[in-house]
């Protein structure tokens, strides 16, 4: 495999990245795509190597996938949640880092209900951090696999036309994928209910805040819809689950104002029948199975990145 | 030694229209005269030579958290007072939220007791209501007389409006004032940092300017309904200001205060410590980006709210600058922003920095002196403070204006060390402190 550098010691988001850091992401993760398509799918590129999966809040999908992509490079993956370590014993994050410190890890993935928690680590660890979400903050590796899936499906990033329809106040994933498309020259338009919509959108060049979701979706080449966190209806975001359905989501007529070729995203995990139908999310214009193979190789090509190129 | 002649120094003391350099003799604890070419036999009592120096009423700083009774890990009233002297105040007065509150003349009573030992005068604050919890009446007339200066929900609001009423009524009939910490419960939420950009950007949960200003115009509107004064701590926001100014315009009785970090700070500081480029940084020691010592309440605003308070300080239209010194041990700060606690130190840095708005123009030598001195004495009704005519106290304020030095949090005299600050190279500095006629501190 051709060998160029990625400069960074963590990948914490998008912001801070370059076009070309995407790039190499984006193109190595393209060449782990096919070692997942053999009989006997794994390298030995991460051998010895020690990962850590330090997930704070419960996502079954993110570490699944992190979990397979170190599998596959043949590093050692343990895996440790919130639920059975000692955080809830009141153990503070740096005491955590502090025992993660002693197992020597060579690359730590941490999933965190708090903006900064993945920062914070990197800053008193010696070994290489992967955010996998910090709060409403970022989720790089999603955004990447996102990015490979357009690519894979319209041929080109530059001069598209994305939707972002959902959550956008409380989403990570929009925060990261708003990041990169304004690097890359997507033209984004989003809609959220105003009660999900930051008060200053102006910090996202490029993105277009729509008041419907008719109007976001016209002529869009990737319809992404946001996850809607159901406990939000209690914080008074929105009436009712129905009501949100009926106003913004993604139904067969709306699609129909997209391109003929858009292609449908959601990151999962999907409340079907709210912010999408099962009719979408199963039909021929969604690409949702394919986001969750490309994060497989997106994340072996982030592992790899950082932790294989050492020698 | 009762007796102390200071040589050769400005005096600043602009309550009696006076910025010269004269000697000053202080004698029993107070002052007893200025002049010109004054002596002092040395058997009768020591020469200071202060020449180059400015000579102020000692400094107060009218909102400090000081932890004690409860949490002394964090400070105490002695290193409280300590920091105090360092950072050249002679006065601190503290707010009422320790454990247990300062709810009670018992508690109240305990703090005067413990400052008895303290090298500068702390004024207790007492609780407006019962534990702070915004039910009942606390028994401000029994607190008033055992030291209570002021009454304040510091850390909340008073969320009942009849009872904020009542409160200011009944304060109004012991002559003491109600500090008001204004956010409306609601609109704050879960704020982490101020509602703008940053928070946009970074997804944290914001804290609108809004949440400060609905609750600052209901403070203005019972204090002109009611016609008694209500004076309102920390103003962070540029509307808040205009509030302020407009309600003062109409002749409601308001005062108002600014903390430093909100005249030096906005809210770029959550991702960049160091996000000042005319500020020259010796060291940049802490951590730059999602730096816990840049998280307080009220938060970090804007720059434009950062335009306004200075403005407004200038104008006098806020007339006080007090530290809302807020200590907290290093591994409380050191963990997830959002779980952080709200809060920074500020004794030991105000006056460098303050003396940085003099550099740069923004307030004259004179006005420093108002809002770090004659105006907290005057809103508290501390009696003998805030001037240094013959027979005022003796607390004084003594400042070097031309020393280079460093903030170091490291050496610091407070227990703890969460400033946003350290590693500012900053000029002038506390060359004395005197409290009653006695040195506190000297450098
Ligand atoms: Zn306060």
């Amino acid at each position: 495999m051709e060998k160029k550098i990625f400069a960074h010691k963590d990948l914490l988001g998008i912001e801070g990245l370059s076009v070309a850091d995407l790039e190499l992401i984006l193109d190595t993760a393209v060449s782990f795509k096919e070692i997942s398509q053999r009989s006997i799918k794994k390298v030995p590129t991460l051998r010895g190597k020690t990962i850590i999966n330090l997930f704070y809040e419960p996502s079954t999908r993110t570490r699944t996938s992190f979990e397979i992509a170190a599998k596959r490079l043949s590093a050692d993956a343990i895996n440790i949640s919130a639920a059975t370590s000692s955080v809830k014993k009141g153990e503070t994050l740096a005491d955590t880092v502090r025992n993660l410190q002693a197992m020597a890890p060579d690359i730590i993935v941490v999933r965190h209900a708090c903006v900064g928690a993945p920062h914070l680590i990197a800053s008193r660890i010696g070994a290489r951090v992967v955010n996998a979400g910090d709060g409403a903050n970022e989720h790089p590796s999603q955004c990447l696999l996102d990015l490979l899936t357009i690519r894979e499906h319209k041929g080109r990033l530059a001069d598209l036309r994305v939707a972002i329809i959902g959550d956008l106040a409380h989403s990570r994933v929009a925060r990261s994928n708003m990041r990169a498309f304004a690097m890359l020259g997507i033209r984004t338009r989003v809609c959220a209910p105003p009660t999900m919509l930051p008060r200053e959108m102006g910090v996202f060049p490029g993105v277009e805040v729509c008041r419907t979701p008719e109007e976001a979706l016209r002529e869009a080449d990737v319809v992404m819809m946001l996850r809607i966190q159901l406990e939000r209806q209690d914080d008074v975001l929105f009436p009712s689950l129905n009501e949100y359905a009926r106003r913004y989501g993604l139904n067969r007529q709306r699609l129909a104002l997209a391109r003929d070729d858009a292609i449908v995203m959601h990151p999962g995990p999907m409340n079907r029948g709210v912010e999408i139908t099962s009719e979408v999310a199963d039909g021929s214009r969604s690409v949702i199975m394919d986001q969750v193979e490309n994060g497989v190789a997106v994340r072996m090509a982030i592992l790899y990145l950082l932790g294989g190129q050492a020698e | 030694m009762n007796r102390m002649l200071l040589k050769g120094g400005r005096v600043i003391d602009p309550l009696n229209s006076r910025d010269e350099v004269l000697d000053l003799l202080l004698a029993d604890g107070k002052v007893a005269e200025l002049g010109p070419a004054l002596q002092l036999d040395p058997a009768a009592g020591r020469t200071i030579d202060v020449a180059g120096c400015w000579v102020t009423p000692g400094w107060i700083d009218m909102h400090t958290h000081l932890r004690e009774p409860g949490q002394e890990y964090k400070e105490t009233i002695l290193s409280g007072a300590e920091a105090a002297a360092a950072g050249g105040f002679t006065g601190i007065a503290c707010m009422a939220n320790t454990k247990p509150v300062n709810d009670s003349a018992a508690v109240t009573g305990f703090i005067v007791e413990q400052a008895s030992r303290a090298p500068v005068n702390v004024y207790p604050i007492g609780a407006v209501t019962v534990g702070l919890q915004g039910r009942r009446l606390a028994p401000m007339g029994e607190m008033a007389a055992a030291g209570a200066v002021a009454f304040s929900e510091d850390g909340r609001t008073v969320a009942d409006t009849a009872l904020y009423r009542r409160a200011l009524e009944y304060a109004g009939s012991l002559d003491r004032i109600i500090i008001c910490h204004c956010q409306d419960n609601y609109l704050f939420g879960q704020g982490v940092v101020h509602e703008g950009e940053i928070a946009a950007a970074f997804g944290f949960a914001g804290i609108p300017s809004l949440a400060e200003e609905v609750d600052i115009a209901r403070c203005l509107l019972l204090a002109e309904y009611l016609e008694l004064p209500v004076h309102i701590a920390h103003v962070s926001t540029r509307g808040a200001v205009a509030l302020i100014a407009a309600a003062r315009e109409r002749g409601v009785r308001v005062s108002a205060e600014v903390t430093p970090h909100h005249l030096f700070l906005d809210h770029r500081a959550v991702v960049d410590l160091y996000y000042r480029e005319d500020v020259e940084y010796a060291r940049r020691s802490q951590l730059a980006r999602f730096n816990t010592n840049s998280k307080m309440s009220p938060p970090l605003r804007e720059p434009a709210d950062v335009a306004a308070l200075r403005a407004a300080l200038a104008a006098g239209v806020i007339e006080v600058v007090a530290s809302d010194h807020a200590p907290h041990e290093q591994t409380e700060k050191e963990v997830e922003y959002q779980y952080a606690p709200f809060g920074v130190i500020g004794l030991e840095t105000t006056l460098p920095l303050m003396l940085r708005l003099v550099g740069e123009g923004l307030l004259t030598p004179a006005a420093l002196v108002e809002r770090m001195s004659v105006a907290p004495a005057r809103l508290l009704s501390l009696r003998g403070k805030g001037s240094l005519a013959p027979g005022m106290d003796a607390d004084l304020t003594v400042i070097d204006p031309e020393v280079d030095w460093v903030i170091e949090a490291a050496a610091f005299r407070s227990k703890s060390r969460n400033t946003p600050f350290d590693g500012w190279r900053v000029k002038g500095r506390t060359r004395l402190t005197i409290v009653g006629g006695r040195v506190v501190f000297a450098a």
